[in-house]
């Protein structure tokens, strides 16, 4: 016999214990690593600041009395949507151009535990997007109170109810990023998941009026609308016939969206086929 | 060590993997042959725990591979090198994989090295040739410094050279006592580096055991003769002790002669006066074995039905 024994093996399989923080690490290289995403980042930042600005400076409505927030000028619409848009197809695109490409099984071959890299995943996307948020947010309302202090409409952050509109500003973008991601999981096609997520964050709000106990309701449990009750200093007209959402109402709303897609995907992942 | 037990795979009516066993063992290359659609990526993905059986089971070292929280440790594979983000730098791919399963860094270097990137560390994925491609997908498998490897068709879009090297790497990894295990359609790959070998075709087990046992197979060993007056000389072989066959249909002039070497039926036919237009010997082949064992399993075939 000319073959050769088996050699035995001496070096350790065992390997220092899974850690999450070794995952999250591991999705912030794979993150970090794309050149498009500080681009698509400072571009985004740039665009939303731009936007309240422009919204600022175009203003010419004078209000008698004290100044009150001009959540429109600070958060405009046409900012905050193109937000939401970027938000959410830069949280999915992290997923499904694993899906696209096959990455996603070597990234399961190296860490079976699929959930977890489910997790790892949206931890990343969290952070990252509360921090542009943050930053999108804060820069909105510095810029626009800036431009609005020429006119004497400006309000310092402490006025009532304007910490509670920078703070939903700033969450917006990762609420976004989080529903795409769990979108992206769950529908695995690039074309297919950012229809989904234009859809759902942004058109279907605009289908339903307040006009009607129901279609009120359907409207206030979705993300935007959640997020344009937030940023309203006001209190509702009580003369008005109009259904308003609560404040804390929109909170959940907030947290349920990305809660349950997330939640949704790691169960998915765990049955389905790679 | 590999142990696939009575595995099998459906999709909706169709069955791409059927009730398949075999073992797969350490210190040596073990090749994964069969036709294309014959069910080895499905099987690999299965022992990779990415895909879950219909029925049956597959263990790594006696554990279903997913009961693993991290997997480079255990296993390291190469399924399609096209799986990587083409806007990432080789070391950025391979250092997330590394991160993920608590693998120094310095190790990413060690393994570019070894498959020869280390030039091309920091460029882009998407500008890799696919031979590159290769390359990197046999760095990621080897970054865990797994006692199991497994390589999907790893040799295709390799230049020579880079063929040459990857079969001495597999020889060398089966001498350091791990399990390699590769599959591909090409039988003259797995002629150079496999010592078992694990055959299917549709989905079936068509044979699992050493190369050699398996070349020997091919049982169309004899001597091919080439004559206008076949019947004749068919009938003064067999007088002779040979057993003779007409190659293909019964009506050509070409017959397949066992029992008698080449030597012995020219000077048969010499001595009967009959012309001979070839005369060849046919040594059993790999190739052959293979064609042969798997003719009937064959998924997608060129030319006419059968």
């Amino acid at each position: 016999m000319t073959t050769l024994a088996p050699v035995p093996r001496t070096t350790s399989v065992a390997g220092p214990p899974a850690r999450s923080r070794d995952l999250f690490a591991a999705e912030w290289i794979k993150t970090r690593s794309l050149r498009s995403t500080p681009w698509t980042i400072a571009l985004t930042v740039l665009f939303v600041i731009g936007s309240a600005a422009v919204a600022s400076m175009t203003d010419d409505a004078t209000v008698p009395g004290p100044a009150g927030f001009r959540h429109y000028d600070a958060y405009p619409p046409a900012g905050y949507w193109t937000l939401i848009l970027i938000a959410s197809s830069m949280g999915a695109l992290g997923v499904v151009s694993e899906y696209g490409s096959g990455l996603i099984r070597v990234t399961t071959v190296a860490v079976p535990a699929r959930g977890s890299v489910v997790l790892a995943k949206a931890a990343v996307t969290a952070v990252l997007w509360t921090a542009v948020g943050t930053i999108a947010s804060l820069g909105s309302f510095l810029v626009s109170q800036a431009v609005l202090a020429g006119r004497h409409a400006a309000v310092p952050i402490t006025h009532p109810g304007v910490f509670r509109a920078v703070a939903a500003s700033a969450l917006l973008a990762p609420v976004c990023a989080l529903v795409g991601l769990g979108l992206g999981v769950l529908l695995r096609h690039a074309a297919a998941t950012m229809v989904t997520g234009v859809f759902v964050l942004l058109m279907l709000p605009t289908m339903f009026a307040e006009s009607d106990r129901w279609s009120a309701d359907v409207k206030h449990a979705l993300v935007s609308a959640a997020w344009k009750r937030l940023i309203e200093t006001w209190e509702p007209d009580p003369a008005s016939l109009a259904y308003t959402a609560t404040v804390s109402g929109s909170w959940i709303v907030y947290a349920l969206w990305p809660l349950l897609t997330v939640a949704l995907a790691v169960l998915v992942v765990r049955r389905r086929d790679v | 060590m590999i142990e696939v037990n009575e595995l099998t795979k459906r999709y909706g009516g169709k069955t791409a993997v059927d009730q398949l066993s075999f073992t797969v063992r350490p210190g040596r290359v073990t090749g994964f042959l069969g036709p294309n659609g014959a069910g080895k990526s499905t099987t690999l993905r299965m022992i990779l725990g990415l895909d879950a059986p219909t029925a049956g089971t597959a263990t790594v070292g006696g554990v279903p591979f997913r009961s693993h929280p991290r997997g480079l440790r255990h296993v390291g594979a190469l399924l399609d090198a096209g799986q990587v983000h083409g806007g990432r730098s080789a070391v950025a791919h391979l250092s997330a994989l590394a991160r993920s399963n608590g693998i120094p860094r310095r190790r990413v270097d060690d393994v570019l090295h070894e498959v020869g990137l280390a030039e091309a560390a920091n460029r882009r994925i998407g500008g890799f040739s696919l031979g590159m491609k290769q390359r990197l997908g046999v760095a990621t498998a080897l970054l865990g410094d797994p006692p199991v490897l497994m390589f999907d068709e790893p040799v295709n879009g390799m230049d020579p050279e880079g063929v040459l090297w990857v079969r001495r790497l597999f020889r060398r990894l089966a001498a350091e006592g791990r399990t390699v295990f590769l599959s591909s359609h090409l039988m003259s790959e797995m002629e150079n580096t496999a010592d078992d070998l694990v055959v299917i075709g549709r989905g079936r087990l068509i044979a699992a055991e050493p190369l050699r046992d398996f070349a020997a197979r091919g049982t169309r060993r004899g001597v091919v003769v080439g004559t206008p007056r076949a019947a004749e000389l068919a009938a003064a072989l067999t007088a002779a002790g040979a057993s003779v066959e007409p190659e293909g249909s019964a009506d050509t002039e070409r017959l397949v002669v066992t029992g008698l070497p080449a030597d012995r039926i020219g000077a048969l036919a010499f001595e009967k006066g009959i012309r001979l237009d070839e005369l060849t010997t046919r040594t059993a082949s790999l190739e052959s074995a293979f064609m042969e064992l798997t003719a009937d399993s064959t998924e997608y075939q060129a030319g006419q039905a059968r």
